[in-house]
This record gives C-alpha cells, sequence and structure tokens, in this order.
C-alpha cells in the first residue's frame, strides 16, 4: 500500500500538489515512483516558463521507461529541484519531501479544485 | 571467462603496426597547411601491435552470442541464416571497389544487379515500383511516409494530419510519422490480436493520412479483416502502408500489394537473410502502388531499350522525395540480397513463406504441450507467435526476462521480450525456416527444464544467466553514472 | 531447397504435432483469393551457389579496372587485411543488436571502444555508437540542434554551399517533414572558403545552429575559429562536418574557436570501409556532454554486473524510439554495427602515427596531383584557400565532356562541378596514399590527351 498524504491533492497522471498561499510544490507520488522504478534521470521545466494546467511540465525517465509529466495547474514556474540533477533517485526515497521536482506560482486558484483529493486517488490507482 | 582489457589499456607509447601505414612525411610536405589549421598534439589513440588488435578483438567476438552459434528466436527479427556466399559475391574487389558516382560506363554490373533485384523485390510484393535507397527499415518507414505525405501535398490535400497505428505496432512506426510531421492516433487490438475494425472505422475520417501496419501482425498472427482495413481507409482518403518487418511469414504466399497496401517496406536484413552485423547495417527498400511512383526516393536503377543500365536520379524524377543518404543507401547489404534472391528463385522464396510458418506453428504446439501459455491459443501462428509468462510471474515471481536469462545458461538466445506491450510478461518467438526441427526440439526441451526450474528452484532463476562473460548488469548506474568513454 | 533443413520425414512429424494435414494448412486464416499462388512466375529459377556467384563475378568484372580519383565524400584507402577478416567473423557479423547484454559483451565492448575512439579524434566528449552515413548524420545533428539550443525559437539552421551538396539534399528531405529551413551561407568565389563575412547579414537572426564542414566540399580548409566564435555570439550551436582521416592533422571540432563545436558529425567510410558502391558506410556522430541527452541513436556505458565485474550495456535507453516511441529522439533503432566495427579495428590498427601518416600522404598525393595537372596549359586550381586532400581545377573544356573522355581511357578524373554548382568548367579532383606516381603520370598524360 502506498502513502497518499491526505492533506495534498493529486492529478488523475500522478502528479500532486501542495499549496501555499498560491505556490504550489507539485511531484509524483508513491504509486507513480514505484510504478517506474528507479529513476535515472528527470527533466525539469525551466524556471520562468508559464505553464497551463495539463501542459507538458518535465519528464522523468527509468532504465526501461519515460513518463511525461505535466503541470496540475496553471502558472508561472518560480523555482526546480536542482539536486534532482545528480540524485534523480530522491524522487523514489522521498517523493514528497526532497523528491518535489518545481513549484509554479498559481494564476488560477480554481485549478486546485480540480484535482482529485487522497481518497479519489485512492480510488483511482485501486481501480487500474 | 575473463574480462577483456580495453584497446587502449593494451597500448605502449611507440609501439606500432608498421606495415599497415606509409612511412612518415617530411613537415615540408605539409607546409600547405596553415600551422594555425593544424592538429597540435596527436589524437591518442591506441599504439599497438598487429597481433594485439587481431587477438583482442577476435577475443572480444568469442563474447557475442551468433546466428553462426546459437539458435536466436528473436521475434519480428527474423534471424535467418546468412548465407556466406553472399558476403563473398559482395565483397568482390567489382563491387568493393566501385566508387559510388563511378560514371555509368563503369558501373553496368552494379547497376545490372540493382535492376533486377528491384524488379524481383516487385514481382515478390505486388508492387508497382522499387526504390532501394533506404538504409534501414526505419529509413524505409520515413521514406514510405513521406511519401504519403507529399501524395496528398501535390493534390493540395493539407487536412490530413495524422497517421494511425495499431497499438500493437513497433515503437519505429510512431516515431517514423512524428519525423514526418503528422500526429499518431493509437487503435486499439482485439482480444484475438486484430485490429478492433469498429474503433478503427471510427478513427478515420478527412484528417486520416494513412494507418500504417504490419500483416502478420506484431501479435503473430494474420490480420483477418485486412480488406474491411483496406477499404475503411481507402474510403476516408487515406493510404495504407504495410511495415515489412514481418513479410518473412508471407513471402511467397500473400502480396502486400494484393491485399491492398499503398507503400511497403522490406527488411532485407530479416527477409532476405543479409546479416545484423551487431545491429546494422540493414536495408529497407520501398514499394509502391501506382499513385505513389512519381514519390519514390532516389537513386534507382533504370534500363534503356540498348539493355543499358542507367540511374533515375531527382533531376529527372523531380517529385521524388529525394535522396535519404549520400549515395544510394547500403550498396553491399543490396549485392548481398540480389545473391540471396538469386539462389532462391521463385520455388525458394514460397517455401521461405510456407516453412517459417511451418517452423513457427510446430514450436508452439510442442511449447504449449510443455506447459507454455499462448496469448493467442486460438489462432494460428504466422512465423511468430507470443506466450505469456504472467502466471508465472504472479504466483512464483518468475517474470519473462528470468526466462529469457535463463535460457543464456542452455546456451539458447531469448526471444524478444515485452514486446509487444499489450501482452503481459511476453515473449515473441520466431524460429525461422532455417533451424533444423532437432534445433526446435532443443529449444522446447530447454523451456520445459527452465519452467522446471521455476518451480523448484524460483531464486536460481531470478539470479541467471551464470554461464556467460558477465552476470546481470546494474542498468540503473549505467544510466545515472554515465561513463561513455575510456579515461586512461 | 536452399537453407532449409527439413526432410520429408521432418515435415510430416512437425505437421502431425500441429494436427495439420498439409502445410498449405496452416494458411487457412488467409482469404483465399488473397494468396499469390501463380503470380510469381517473372521470377526467375533458383541458382546454386556457384552459378551466383559466377554470375556475379562477371558483373563486378564490368565495374573494375579503372584508376579513380574520385573523392566526394567517399575516398580510397588501404584497408589492412585483418579488418574485415575479423569483422565477418561470424561472432560479429551474424550477431543482433546488443539487447541481451549478457550475451553480448564482444559487439558492447567494441562499440564502447569505438566511442572513445571517436571523441579522441574530434576532441569531444561524447559519442554515439554511429548512424547510416554521414549525410543522414547531419539530417539528426539538424534536428538535435533544435532540441539542444534551447533559447532558439526558430526552427531554421545555416548551411554552408560549399558543404557536400548530397549532404544538404539528403538532410533537406529528411528534416523538411518537421517544417525546418536551411538557409544557405554563399561561399567566396576566390577562395573556395566561407567567410565570416558572409554570414554578417545574420548577426542578431535567430538560427538553431550553423553548419562548418572541414574541409569543404571543394577540399578547402575553412577558418574554424572565427566561424564558430561568431556562432556562439550570435546564439547558435555549430555543428560540425568533418573527414575522420584530416582529424589526424587538422584541429578538431572539440577545439575550435573559445568554445569548440557542439555536435559533430561525419562520413566514417575512410576508417577501413570499402567505397563499395557508396554503403554500407557509417556516419560518427559526437557531442559534448550537456547535449547528450539530446543525441539520436544507440550509446554504450561501461557499468558493473551483480558481482561487481566491469561489463558494458545499452544506456540512455529511454530517448529511443522501442520505448519513447512518438516522443524519440529519431525513428533510427540500429546504427551500422558492422562497418563501425571495421573502424574501430581500423583505427586501432593504424594507431595516431599510422593515421597521421595516411592522412599525410593524402594531402601530399593531392598536391602533387594538382601540380602535374596544373602544369596542363588551361587547367588551374579554382580556389586559393589550402586544401587537404582535394581541389578544384578549371579546365579549358566542359568538364562533363572531358570526364567521360578520361573514362574511356579507365581514369575516373573526379567529380563535375557543372550540375551542383553552375561551374561548367570545374573539376574535384582527389588522392590519397593509395595513388602511386606512377597513378598521377597516368591522369596527366591521358589530361593532356583529352585536352589537347
Amino acid at each position: 500500500m502506498s502513502e497518499i498524504p491526505a492533506e495534498l491533492r493529486y492529478a488523475a497522471s500522478h502528479e500532486w500538489a501542495k499549496n501555499d498561499d498560491g505556490v504550489v510544490t507539485v511531484g509524483i507520488t508513491e504509486h507513480a515512483q514505484d510504478a517506474m522504478g528507479d529513476l535515472v534521470y528527470v527533466e525539469l521545466p525551466e524556471v520562468g516558463q508559464v505553464l497551463a494546467a495539463g501542459d507538458e511540465a518535465g519528464v522523468v525517465e527509468s532504465v526501461k521507461a519515460a513518463s511525461d509529466i505535466y503541470a496540475p495547474v496553471s502558472g508561472e514556474v518560480i523555482e526546480i529541484n536542482e539536486a534532482l540533477e545528480d540524485e534523480p533517485e530522491l524522487v523514489n526515497n522521498v517523493p514528497y519531501e526532497g523528491g518535489w521536482l518545481f513549484k509554479i506560482q498559481m494564476s488560477e486558484a480554481g485549478d486546485l479544485d480540480n484535482l482529485l483529493t487522497a481518497d479519489q486517488y485512492q480510488a483511482q490507482i485501486e481501480s487500474e | 571467462m575473463s574480462e577483456t582489457q580495453l584497446i587502449f589499456q593494451l597500448s605502449h607509447p611507440g609501439r606500432s603496426a608498421t606495415s599497415q601505414a606509409p612511412k612518415a612525411l617530411s613537415d615540408d610536405k605539409l607546409s600547405a597547411i596553415p600551422a594555425h589549421l593544424r592538429r597540435k598534439q596527436k589524437p591518442a589513440l591506441p599504439e599497438v601491435s598487429e597481433m594485439q588488435v587481431v587477438r583482442h578483438y577476435t577475443n572480444l567476438s568469442s563474447k557475442n552470442f551468433a546466428i553462426d552459434k546459437q539458435f536466436y528466436p528473436l521475434g519480428s527479427c527474423t534471424m535467418k541464416y546468412n548465407p556466406r556466399g553472399a558476403n563473398r559475391a559482395a565483397m568482390l574487389p567489382g563491387f568493393l571497389n566501385r566508387h559510388p558516382l563511378a560514371p555509368e560506363s563503369h558501373s553496368q554490373g552494379f547497376l545490372s544487379c540493382m535492376f533486377e533485384l528491384q524488379n524481383f523485390l516487385k514481382e515478390v510484393t505486388g508492387m508497382k515500383g522499387v526504390s532501394l535507397a533506404p538504409m534501414a527499415g526505419a529509413q524505409g518507414e520515413f521514406a514510405g511516409v513521406a511519401m504519403i505525405r507529399a501524395y496528398h501535398e501535390a493534390r493540395g490535400d493539407e487536412a490530413r494530419t495524422e497517421i494511425l497505428i495499431p497499438e500493437a505496432a513497433h515503437g519505429t512506426n510512431p516515431a517514423t510519422a512524428v519525423m514526418c510531421g503528422y500526429k499518431v492516433r493509437e487503435v486499439p487490438v482485439g482480444k484475438d490480436g486484430d485490429v478492433d475494425l469498429e474503433a478503427l472505422k471510427e478513427a478515420c475520417g478527412p484528417q486520416t493520412a494513412g494507418l500504417m501496419m504490419t500483416n502478420p501482425s506484431t501479435c503473430g498472427v494474420f490480420e483477418r479483416q485486412i480488406e474491411a482495413i483496406s477499404k475503411a481507409v481507402h474510403e476516408a482518403g487515406g493510404l495504407l502502408y504495410y511495415d515489412g518487418a514481418n513479410l518473412n511469414a508471407i513471402l511467397g504466399k500473400v502480396r502486400p500489394g494484393d491485399m491492398g497496401f499503398d507503400v511497403i517496406h522490406m527488411n532485407l536484413h530479416k527477409t532476405f537473410a543479409t546479416p545484423h552485423g551487431g545491429g546494422g547495417p540493414g536495408a529497407g527498400p520501398v514499394g509502391v502502388s501506382e499513385r505513389l511512383l512519381p514519390y519514390l526516393p532516389t537513386p534507382m536503377a533504370g534500363q534503356r531499350d540498348d539493355g543499358s543500365y542507367h540511374w533515375v536520379d531527382s533531376d529527372t524524377l523531380d517529385t521524388s522525395i529525394g535522396h535519404l543518404s549520400a549515395f544510394m543507401g547500403n550498396a553491399g547489404v543490396l549485392l548481398r540480397a540480389y545473391f540471396y534472391a538469386r539462389s532462391l528463385g521463385r520455388e525458394g522464396m514460397i517455401r521461405v513463406g510456407e516453412f517459417s510458418t511451418l517452423a513457427a506453428n510446430y514450436l508452439l504446439k510442442r511449447l504449449e504441450a510443455v506447459g507454455c501459455t499462448a496469448a493467442y491459443p486460438d489462432r494460428r501462428a504466422s512465423h511468430e507467435f507470443i506466450l505469456t509468462f504472467a502466471k508465472e510471474a504472479k504466483e512464483l515471481g518468475v517474470t519473462a526476462m528470468d526466462i529469457a536469462k535463463r535460457l543464456l545458461d542452455y546456451n539458447q538466445h531469448a526471444p524478444t521480450t515485452y514486446f509487444p506491450l499489450l501482452v503481459p510478461e511476453c515473449f515473441l518467438i520466431e524460429p525461422t525456416e532455417t533451424e533444423s526441427k532437432e534445433a526446435l526440439d532443443e529449444f522446447v526441451d530447454a523451456m520445459a527444464a527452465i519452467l522446471e526450474e521455476a518451480r523448484s528452484e524460483p531464486d536460481m532463476v531470478k539470479e541467471a544467466p551464470f554461464t556467460q562473460p558477465v552476470r546481470r548488469l546494474d542498468d540503473v548506474k549505467a544510466a545515472r553514472e554515465l561513463d561513455l568513454t575510456w579515461t586512461d | 531447397m536452399p537453407y532449409i533443413p527439413h526432410t520429408p520425414d521432418d515435415v510430416r512429424a512437425m505437421l502431425d504435432a500441429i494436427g495439420a494435414d498439409s502445410i498449405e494448412d496452416l494458411f487457412d486464416e488467409i482469404p483465399a483469393h488473397l494468396k499469390a499462388a501463380g503470380k510469381l512466375d517473372a521470377l526467375p529459377e533458383g541458382l546454386s551457389e556457384m552459378d551466383v556467384t559466377r554470375l556475379m563475378n562477371e558483373r563486378a568484372a564490368m565495374d573494375a579496372g579503372a584508376v579513380s580519383f574520385i573523392g566526394a565524400g567517399a575516398y580510397q584507402h588501404h584497408i589492412p587485411a585483418a579488418v574485415w577478416e575479423i569483422a565477418t567473423r561470424g561472432e560479429f557479423y551474424t550477431a543482433y543488436t546488443p539487447y541481451q547484454a549478457e550475451a553480448s559483451q564482444g559487439t558492447l565492448q567494441v562499440i564502447y571502444e569505438f566511442q572513445t575512439l571517436m571523441t579522441r579524434l574530434t576532441a569531444m566528449d561524447v559519442s554515439n555508437a554511429s548512424v547510416y552515413d554521414g549525410a543522414s548524420g547531419l539530417a539528426e545533428a539538424v534536428l538535435m540542434s533544435l532540441r539542444a539550443n534551447r533559447k532558439s525559437k526558430s526552427r531554421k539552421v545555416l548551411v554552408p554551399a560549399a558543404l557536400n551538396p548530397r549532404y544538404t539534399s539528403a538532410t533537406q528531405a529528411i528534416v523538411e517533414n518537421q517544417d525546418v529551413a536551411l538557409e544557405t551561407v554563399p561561399f567566396c568565389q576566390e577562395k573556395g572558403q566561407t567567410l565570416v563575412d558572409s554570414l554578417k547579414p545574420h548577426e542578431g537572426e535567430d538560427f538553431a545552429a550553423l553548419v562548418i564542414s572541414q574541409p569543404n566540399y571543394f577540399g578547402s580548409l575553412e577558418e574554424v575559429d572565427a566561424l564558430t566564435d561568431w556562432a556562439h555570439a550570435n546564439g547558435m550551436l555549430v555543428i560540425a562536418v568533418v573527414n575522420p582521416t584530416a582529424m589526424a592533422l587538422i584541429t578538431p571540432p572539440g577545439e575550435w574557436g573559445a568554445e569548440g563545436a557542439d555536435i559533430v558529425v561525419g562520413e566514417g567510410q575512410p576508417l577501413g570501409v570499402p567505397l563499395s558502391s557508396g554503403g554500407p558506410y557509417f556516419g560518427f556522430m559526437c557531442c559534448k556532454q550537456k547535449y547528450v541527452r539530446q543525441m539520436p541513436g544507440r550509446i554504450i556505458g561501461r557499468t558493473v554486473d551483480m558481482e561487481g565485474k566491469q561489463g558494458f550495456t545499452l544506456t540512455l535507453q529511454a530517448r529511443e524510439q522501442h520505448i519513447r516511441r512518438s516522443k524519440a529522439t529519431s525513428n533510427i533503432c540500429t546504427n551500422q554495427g558492422l562497418a563501425m566495427t571495421a573502424a574501430t579495428i581500423y583505427t586501432s590498427l593504424l594507431g595516431p602515427d599510422g593515421l597521421t601518416n595516411v592522412a599525410a600522404h593524402s594531402h601530399a598525393n593531392t598536391q602533387a596531383l594538382a601540380d602535374k595537372l596544373t602544369a596542363i596549359d588551361g587547367v588551374e586550381r579554382a580556389f586559393v584557400a589550402p586544401t587537404f586532400h582535394e581541389v578544384v581545377l578549371t579546365l579549358p573544356k566542359p568538364a562533363d565532356q572531358v570526364l567521360v573522355a578520361l573514362a574511356e581511357k579507365d581514369v575516373l578524373g573526379g567529380v563535375s562541378l557543372a550540375n551542383d554548382y553552375g561551374m561548367a568548367n570545374a573539376i574535384l579532383v582527389n588522392a590519397t596514399e593509395v595513388h602511386s606516381e606512377q597513378d598521377l603520370q597516368l591522369f596527366e598524360q591521358a589530361l593532356k590527351e583529352v585536352l589537347a
């Protein structure tokens, strides 16, 4: 059973989002990193890039797979997790903490309401 | 087997294979090259003797599996015997030393072989024209889709932006469509391995440029609705692309042209027995129906009324999609295919489809009898078939990858694994027509033994192989800590 | 039955195991009216190995016998006997792509050594396992530069007119479907070089890359440092197209200008691969470390096995079509394995001094040839720039006509520049270490007679 923190919101494409006064931190869920296996590379957006919810924002790669990351909310990328360049395994080891991917200054507060709650995300992965 | 040092580790300053290069020239012979354009330090190439080189690479060769050594049943790769005679013929001095831009007066021998090969391929596929130019299957695909695009553009039909591809397709199909500027729409495949026809019909429309598919499909079965598929795509105004990856299954039995395909590519390194060479070179000629003739890639070989041969190039065929290489593709591979075509002849080509299909169906039945699970048990195998080890993975924790690695210990090359993606824990197995019944039986015995081991000693199977030059490699380390060149 | 081992007894036993009456039954899922029976009559009868060999011997002999001075992207060099004896060993010749790494360490280590050799020749950080040929390699490099140059928003690349026109046309054919535009930079008519001055009109414009060919199609050596620095100052990447033999003598692209070239491609044929009518050759492709994930094609890495022993494996596969499908860096899935293997053996056999001597003799022989030919009345060097092992000569008569007359004397006197450059009287000629003094005299004598 993978961990799904109740205080976060989730995209159906397995990103999590955490809102701190309009700054949304984005990562991938424990379930997603587990399905990918050991990550070997993470491609992140550029700081300053403006994304709409659902836009491709990066890629996570394991040895045998690559998966796109989508922006869960709209806004400007204000920070990326540069530690991942040398340590992509942070996403495997601490997906909800040191393995975060990037932060967005959210432009449409309503975007968060379109995301899944922990319970809804739990139900989704059980039905997969 | 011991670790082989790198050629760089054998290097000693001042050593050389002296008979292999002309003597040093005095520097005044190089005075025409300005000093600021001269290399400052010699490149750090190995300094080794001739015998050291010969021994080093001969030793390395012994660390490979190869058709010449082992049964190599890679699905969709057609690892059949590569006739040695073809290699000798292609390496004749007259062919080897011919410069690609030699005038036609000094190219009649080569051109005659190419012209005849074009005709043989036309005949055996039922197409109206063939170009030998593409250098690999993927480049043949590129040429084919580029021709589809050129055709629609010539008609001003620019709304066609989408290529349809069955979900079981090779990865090259969607990658090629994108290289040709198209969007990809995947079409689902049904439980029996055939395309979901209703879904296909729904996907067809004024945006459809074409459909790319193999037949027999990558599910190892003949697509029975091929005529209905052809009708649906053509009625929508799209063209039908045949990926010749599996042509070996039907060579001489069914022709893509007769199935309604507008454009095809052939993999001569599969169907026409040219070597895979550890990953190339191949050759991917394309064949087309009448309406795509103007777009064939150049150069091609043509024949004049007086019987002499000439090049057909973009200056005479200005509607061509153009050149895909500096010259005319992998000519030496084409000569090997020509040898093969001449040695098989008509009867031989018909037998390819027949005996590759016989071998696959035999192997499938025997493997089922020893406990393997077929993915499509109610279907005839084509020249290849799919087994699934989903049950073993779930119940024993032994995956298709584990079984593949254990096969190496039995001196059998592993089949294609985890492809097509839609069948879990799968093997795609293609024995080819050139393997004897005994070779097939040995493979069955190995599989039976491994299934038994999977039940009795699963942990051992999960650690296989044990007999190869290396054990399982750390691919994660390889990707995280990139080490792509040797540092002294 | 050529290459099919089954006896009638085998066939019967196999059909019995399947539960089928005949081989034809195995095709019962195929609609009968689609079957090819009777439609293959135009194919000839099969022949024995002896008969096909005789036939192909005759064909090959038809094309032999001339002395050639054609270069233009494919060059004659001596190939040590060991090169193809080893490359065509069954263990290399009949192996597949090294997907099962444990059973492919031979091929994998050869590729790793090849990657190392190419980076040392070009002074670059990383190399892939080769692509189809030099021309299609340039197309891949152009597409790669669009991905790698994140600052550039245009889909345009600057290409010199002095680049091998076959490279330009193949690149055009491959990239145009993705709406990529190649813009031509003219060359200096006097020097036969690409000048920084002719780039000036593009100053401040958005291009993803500038292509620099060293030497260029005319054999001329470009002022690569100035060109490279100009491109970088204008936000462009530099794609170098180089001759690998020349690398032994000429500044390698990794050392061009202040920062070096970003991507390097070229035709690998001169490294031990026969002319063979144009293929199979191989394209080499190197780049700076920071662009490695944008590079197409197969890449091999060194790692360890579960016991800690050194081993080699395919890596960075997530770029490739079998995983990334429609988002792959390219649709390429092979390399030119066998030709690349030959090149690895060739380069190891020659070593630093051997390759330098081959390059030096090729240069010196071409100089000697040009001196001999320009001593003939009306024959002149077309350009004043320094050259490596190829040179453009202008003749007092139309080049096409002269070349036909020379061919009648079994001298293949180079390539005409009439079609590609509108230089009706110009030919491009090459000599390498394989040309003897007598060969050069033969050309001189034949040209004298033709022009007389």
